[in-house]
């Protein structure tokens, strides 16, 4: 489905432009738009939960142990909500490349 | 069950997936992530989407944010959309060709331009007729879409591109519509209008019940914009705490016409702490335009008071 670009001839395309793939969105990176990028502190972090929900690119993984893990990196566009929301700054914003 | 956000979260999968083209930080998506998890996982969801940010860009061909079946319908096609697909839906498990152990439920969303202005009179039409479905109006208070124009959703003196704050027009020159009140019009089983707040606490609750109330539902959400708005995109749950503190937008919901506020802020915050760090007011604090902000605070006021009593008369 996702070998489909702008230069795919139109009788390659789908009857009525339906999708199959469900939530094939997940094949397209987002995570390149970023300027800034969240750094989790695992140390700090008190695992609240209120970062959980609030990621508008689910890009913070939570384990069936209800803990949640390090960023996905392929999705996050760094808006900064996570980081605050965080009460414990267990998130920095950092510019994206520099170390 | 009580309410348990991690739980949810850990347990129940995303249907509305990573990957989609909204702007950073954009309110829309952690609404409609939250909205869609209220569903039982067993169940199907068909979603139908009048034309507004979320629809093209989490259904950006060949690519779908959506696990669930999602329809790309026309701006003002959204309830219509959705209640056609639930008719036939009832129509088809009448005929035994759908199996009978199976739940599907019918959900449209719509920005505030698709469902304030554009998608009205499909929206109603499909109160009216009492189809078993969901409208979630996503509202951000102007077509951002498109570039920011106004719409009946955009709060009075909002500087937007078509209502421009000058030396001619103190931004937009009308106040806001209350759709929510619209739809309590209609005498639907369940109307409650929400936000993205705390825990989600609210916002899941509410999604919960006007998704598994029989009949026609509606949610009205804040989804706030940090590019219609001019806030910085961090600030998405400062900006909708804001909006709750300070009764611009209250929370309550409306069974069978009995009206529930489920906040009250133990102290109300004047309304110039919402409108400050956003840059489509900063007009109203130049000097001299302090009447704008009184007049803003007037309107807030007037309308929660109309609630409070709405809510003491209807549960008499």
């Amino acid at each position: 489905m996702t070998e489909i670009n702008a230069k795919t001839p139109m009788e390659d395309l789908t009857i009525g432009g339906d999708i199959y793939c469900a939530g094939n969105a997940r094949e397209f990176k987002t995570g390149d738009w970023r300027s800034m990028k969240p750094i989790w502190l695992e140390e700090k972090c008190k695992q609240c939960g209120l970062c959980f929900p609030v990621c508008p690119d689910n890009a913070i993984p939570v384990g069936k142990d209800l803990k949640r893990k390090d960023y996905n990196y392929d999705y996050c566009k760094g808006c900064g909500v996570c980081a605050k929301v965080c009460p414990f700054k267990a998130i920095e914003m950092k510019e994206e490349g520099v170390e | 069950m009580a309410y348990d956000m991690k739980e949810i979260v850990a347990n129940k999968p995303s249907r509305f997936t990573e990957g989609h083209r909204m702007c950073a930080g954009c309110g829309a998506p952690v609404v409609a992530r939250m909205i869609m998890r209220a569903l039982k996982p067993e169940d199907h969801a068909v979603v139908a989407n009048a034309t507004g940010c979320m629809e093209v860009s989490s259904f950006m061909y060949p690519y779908t944010a959506w696990t669930d079946s999602f329809i790309h319908t026309a701006f003002e096609c959204a309830g219509a959309t959705c209640a056609g697909a639930e008719a036939a839906y009832k129509s088809l498990k009448k005929q035994g060709k759908l199996p009978e152990d199976k739940t599907t439920k019918f959900i449209a969303f719509g920005g505030d331009g698709g469902t304030y202005d554009i998608g009205l009179q499909s929206l109603s039409g499909a109160m009216e007729r009492g189809h078993d479905m969901v409208y979630v109006c996503y509202d951000n208070g102007a077509y951002m879409n498109t570039g920011i124009q106004r719409s009946s959703a955009t709060p009075k003196f909002a500087d937007t591109t078509t209502s421009p704050a000058g030396k001619v027009i103190p931004g937009k020159m009308q106040a806001r519509k209350d759709l929510t009140e619209i739809m309590v019009g209609h005498h639907i089983p369940y109307v409650a209008q929400t936000l993205a707040y705390m825990n989600f606490k609210d916002l899941y609750e509410k999604a919960e019940k006007a998704i598994y109330t029989e009949g026609p539902a509606f949610l009205n959400v804040l989804a706030p914009c940090p590019r219609g708005w001019g806030y910085p995109t961090e600030d998405l749950m400062t900006i909708n705490k804001l909006a709750v503190e300070t009764c611009y937008w209250p929370l309550y919901e409306v069974v069978n016409g009995k009206y529930k506020i489920t906040y009250k802020p133990v102290k109300k915050l004047p309304v110039e702490e919402f409108l400050r760090p956003q840059k489509r007011f900063k007009h109203m604090f130049k000097p001299g335009n302090e009447w704008m902000i009184d007049e803003f605070q007037k309107e807030v006021d007037s309308r929660w008071q109309e609630l409070l009593n709405l809510e003491e008369i209807t549960n008499k």
